[in-house]
């Protein structure tokens, strides 16, 4: 039945296109391109930290191929929830690693290193169609988000603003812009108001500020800077005047205190393998170009140098 | 009684053919008192309303898919073009590509079938044709009846805690097969009974008459027959799968992949985690890139679909 060859030829057809697509076929489209470098580098942590790294993993494939760089998002905590028991071997970090998660490795036999990679400004921010807040200071933002906090109406944050409510936007507990947050505004780690939409995903928190104009949310300035048109900026003032984050004020720390390094730290196990070498080397040299791209401020070159010195000094002799 | 006054057993009819078959009739030689005419516009009218409704339900169903459809061809055929479906993800909407999600599928797809069609299948013939009348055989039928009604998302912790950490798979595409399998189980268990049910019982007779034992009345007469019904029953439960995001959300977890998976002991992504990684970034390129992975979806799903239903009309009309 000739109705039956042609299903018969059709789906070979479709099943040969599909293998040919699916063969890991080197990518020649660049004369750099290393294609005996394989291996797997599995990478997870903070959704601030992400957009650098996942930039970083995508510009690394085009020069070495056959690495295989998957990049997670489980938020900082959640992240070195899985580091420090050698499941990844990189975790991206919005804060400092935490004296509780240090012990976790050591029991587990787990060594790593902590490489500087960026600075980020947490931003403060409402719908733009919010007409009435410029600049908020640190105490008021510390009674807005302590714990069992009655500030519910924006008039109850300063006189003179209106008498609707707010509703608040943050990250989860498992955030390590959470940490920070509460940590340099609340001045107790990990202590903050429950009752907002918390979310690991800053995308979710930007749709959410996004569509309701009487929110006021905190999260990196990246996911601010790639969404400006929905959102507005509010001004921090530490006691020094309301000072907006931006490249200048996050670089010089004049916005303060939510200005923060971001971290990737590296298991020094992992280290040992060339392409995990390679891989943060092509980090560094692209830290600059990348992290501005993504829309945080780039370290000082020597803080880079340090990174590259740091890494080469780790990994110890080659064998 | 009825069979002495049709037009009271025709008034039970609602069709239109019964109704025009009325009128001719109360059109004859002795005109009907005006009592029954009365009667024939009201069934007339009611046919009518009948009608109206539940072609209202129809096309409220087709209405919502138009828009669907209609809603994703607008936004995403702009994206859709061969290096699409050939490009990993990438933070440019316009470079971002779903081909790690679209192998990431036929992995899991594959795998899953691998397991749920014996398993299924089994389960099926031993209900059917082997289990003895007992109580324990009638709480496992019922069990499974209710297990195709528990949300995916619970098959997605159970998965995520018994393979992924009790058996150390990590986030491999066994992991999310596996997982997938115990997801669609009770669907092909549920119709392929069905698909065996119907083979009739003189079948069997005839065969065992002939002095088959139980395993060649199975092998010889019951299962080729239920062959058509089992594969589209099949496919159907492997459609459902293509199309879950919840379970494989938690398996997988949201994750940046620019690679396909080489075995099945690879990370992997699917095509609906990755659709919804999309539609949650803010970027606007990237809504998109999202419509035209949902059209990919929906391609994939209608294939499916048509294969199904192509199995089902080529093999019934054989015997």
């Amino acid at each position: 039945m000739p109705t039956r060859y042609v299903a018969l030829a059709l789906g070979i057809a479709l099943i040969a296109g599909i293998v040919a697509l699916g063969m890991n076929e080197p990518d020649t489209s660049l004369l750099a391109t290393d294609s005996l470098l394989f291996g797997t580098i599995e990478i997870d942590g903070s959704s601030t930290v992400f957009p650098i790294t996942q930039a970083v993993a995508e510009e690394f494939r085009k020069v070495h191929p056959n690495v295989q760089v998957p990049v997670g998002v489980s938020g900082t905590g959640g992240g070195f929830k899985r580091f420090v028991v050698g499941e990844t071997h990189i975790s991206n970090a919005s804060r400092s690693i935490k004296p509780i998660e240090i012990a976790a490795a050591a029991e587990n036999g787990i060594e790593f290193i902590e490489i500087a990679v960026g600075f980020d400004g947490l931003s403060i921010i409402t719908n733009p169609a919010n007409d009435f807040l410029e600049c908020l200071t640190t105490d008021e933002l510390r009674a807005i988000w302590e714990p069992g906090s009655e500030v519910n109406h924006w008039s109850d944050v300063r006189d003179g603003l209106p008498d609707s409510k707010f509703r608040l936007y943050g990250p989860d507990t498992d955030s390590g812009t959470f940490d920070y947050f509460t940590e340099s505004i609340i001045h107790l780690e990990d202590a903050s108001r429950s009752d907002y939409s918390a979310s690991a995903d800053d995308n979710v928190l930007i749709r959410g500020v996004g569509g309701d104009k009487n929110a006021l949310g905190y999260f990196g300035y990246a996911f601010y800077s790639s969404s400006r048109e929905k959102l507005k900026l509010i001004a921090v003032d530490s006691g020094s005047g309301c000072i907006y984050p931006s490249s200048e004020t996050i670089n010089d720390s004049t916005y303060s205190p939510l200005s923060r390094p971001m971290f990737i730290y590296v298991n020094t196990a992992a280290l040992k393998r060339v392409e995990v070498m390679k891989f943060l080397n092509f980090y560094l040299d692209n830290a600059t170009t990348l992290v501005q791209e993504v829309g945080y401020v780039p370290l000082p070159e020597a803080m880079y140098q340090d990174g590259r010195a740091l890494v080469s000094s780790s990994r110890g002799p080659l064998n | 009684m009825e069979h002495e006054q049709p037009p009271i057993h025709s008034a039970r009819m609602t069709s239109s053919i019964a109704a025009s078959v009325t009128r001719q009739r109360h059109s004859g030689p002795t005109p009907p008192p005006n009592s029954t005419s009365h009667r024939s516009t009201w069934r007339r009218w009611r046919d009518r309303f009948f009608f109206v409704l539940f072609f209202a339900s129809v096309a409220i169903g087709i209405l919502g898919l138009a828009a669907l459809v209609i809603d994703v061809m607008t936004d995403g055929l702009g994206a859709l073009d061969f290096s699409f479906i050939n490009s990993y993800p990438s933070r440019h909407a316009g470079e971002s590509g779903i081909r790690a999600a679209l192998f990431g599928t036929i992995w899991i797809t594959v795998g899953t079938a691998a397991f749920a069609i014996p398993i299924g299948v089994g389960t099926a013939i031993f209900l059917e044709e082997f289990a003895p009348e007992h109580w324990a055989v009638r709480l496992v039928q019922l069990n499974i009846s209710n297990l195709a009604g528990v949300p995916s998302i619970i098959y997605g912790i159970l998965g995520l805690a018994l393979f992924v950490q009790a058996f150390a798979l990590d986030r491999s595409v066994l992991a999310g097969s596996l997982t997938m399998t115990l997801l669609v189980l009770p669907i092909v268990i549920i119709v392929s009974q069905e698909a065996i049910k119907a083979v009739p019982g003189e079948f069997r007779d005839a065969a065992f008459a002939l002095g088959a034992n139980r395993w060649q009345v199975v092998k010889t007469v019951v299962f080729p027959q239920a062959i058509p019904g089992i594969m589209s029953g099949i496919i159907l439960a492997l459609s459902r799968a293509v199309g879950e995001a919840a379970p494989m959300l938690m398996i997988s977890s949201l994750v940046f992949l620019t690679f396909i998976p080489s075995s099945p002991s690879d990370r992997f992504t699917v095509l609906p985690v990755q659709i919804f990684n999309w539609v949650s970034l803010p970027q606007p390129g990237f809504q998109a890139v999202a419509s035209a992975g949902i059209i990919i979806l929906l391609a994939v799903l209608l294939s499916l679909n048509s294969i199904a239903i192509w199995i089902r009309n080529r093999y019934q009309t054989r015997y």
